[in-house]
């Protein structure tokens, strides 16, 4: 029990340099420390606590704080959040400041080129991605059609269309 | 480099400093906004659309790179916001502000589940909303793409990286490891192009 601050600064200060592609990447590896190796909960908790966090808003890495709890009460949240945010966060800073810096570079202009038709690509594929997840029926395709049409062509108030969205849910016809 | 080149098409983005508050109000913002998902096209709706804190260019490419870097994405992306505004106290704002509501939200969720054994009961709902928010991503890159999907390479660029990371569900560094520096050198040729122009 007393190790485990020490275990959780470790295990997602780690985690938190090693997740290249964001925190789903780690997630496996989060899963195996949490339950197999440091025992500070059951299977079906982390499974309960991945979706406990991916229900609330915000970026959904914040499982950490949620098995920082678990392990060591509200300072143990406390520590699994700050061992999660810092390490990358100080790695991206540097990134930026270095990235600002030559903002006047022909490279600089030369990667933001380059790389606009390959983010676009990729936030497709994160719409793939998700939506092989989240729609389950045909109904939840036609859904996303839908909204997908309004929020491209109108200028109606996304916040509105969520809250018709989960009306729909909530009433079982998706 | 006596000579500076003038910019092509002056980007209409804000450039005055903006304050730590307001930095931190919008992550909030954002972060509450995205409950059911769709963070990264919120976050472009706000930080490009609505604020004008930046261009779609610079926005897309900041999200690239807080792709490739390690951690969240959207944390990334709240630090590079931050610092490029207010340095390393912005970025303190901007991902304390994506953060903390969220934290409190997600810790009471748990404290109800680890002491009471209550499981929210938001399925249904989050379906819904999931459905909806996969159409708000997917409206983001209708939008960007009409603008930098014109040229016929970007587009070759853009549904190979579709492709890879979304059909075949390839890793991401080898996406990129594989795509970008084609794109970059074309990036290094068209900007070359366009300044003779100018």
């Amino acid at each position: 029990m007393k190790y485990n601050f020490l275990h959780i600064i470790y295990l997602f200060g780690s985690l938190s340099i090693l997740s290249i592609g964001g925190g789903n990447t780690v997630l496996p590896e989060m899963h195996r420390k949490s339950v197999d190796a440091y025992h500070w909960m059951t299977d079906k908790q982390f499974a309960d606590v991945f979706a406990i966090s991916q229900a609330a808003p915000g970026p959904s890495i914040l499982i950490v704080t949620l098995i920082g709890y678990k392990a060591a009460g509200y300072a143990g949240a406390l520590v699994a959040t700050l061992a999660m945010l810092i390490p990358a966060g100080l790695l991206m800073y540097v990134i930026t400041r270095f990235w600002q810096s030559a903002s006047e570079a022909t490279w600089h202009h030369a990667v933001e080129l380059g790389l606009a038709p390959i983010a676009i690509g990729l936030v497709f594929a994160s719409g793939y991605v998700v939506s092989k997840a989240a729609d389950h029926s045909w109904r939840a395709y036609v859904l996303t059609a839908i909204a997908t049409v309004i929020f491209w062509k109108t200028k109606i108030n996304p916040l509105i269309v969520m809250g018709i969205a989960a009306l729909i849910g909530y009433f079982g016809l998706v | 480099m006596s000579e500076t080149v003038p910019p092509i098409d002056a980007p209409k983005v804000v450039r005055d400093k903006i304050s730590l508050w307001e930095l931190g109000k919008t992550f909030n913002d954002i972060a509450l906004m995205s409950f059911g998902g769709g963070l990264s096209a919120w976050s472009r709706r706000i930080i490009v659309e609505v604020k004008g804190w930046m261009d779609d260019e610079e926005f897309l490419s900041a999200l690239t790179l807080c792709r490739v870097m390690p951690g969240a994405n959207q944390v990334n992306l709240a630090v590079y916001v931050g610092t490029r505004f207010r340095g390393i106290a912005g970025a303190i704002a901007t991902v304390f502000g994506l953060c903390l509501v969220p934290v409190l939200i997600a810790l009471g969720l748990a404290v109800a589940y680890f002491h009471y054994n209550a499981v929210p009961d938001v399925e249904k709902i989050l379906k819904g909303m999931a459905a909806a928010a996969v159409g708000l991503t997917l409206s983001m890159g209708l939008k960007t793409g009409a603008k930098f999907l014109k040229d016929p390479i970007a587009l070759v660029f853009g549904v190979l990286a579709f492709l890879g990371a979304g059909l075949l569900r390839m890793p991401l560094l080898l996406v990129l490891g594989t795509l970008a520096p084609l794109a970059i050198w074309w990036g290094y040729r068209k900007y070359l192009a366009t300044r003779k122009k100018a």
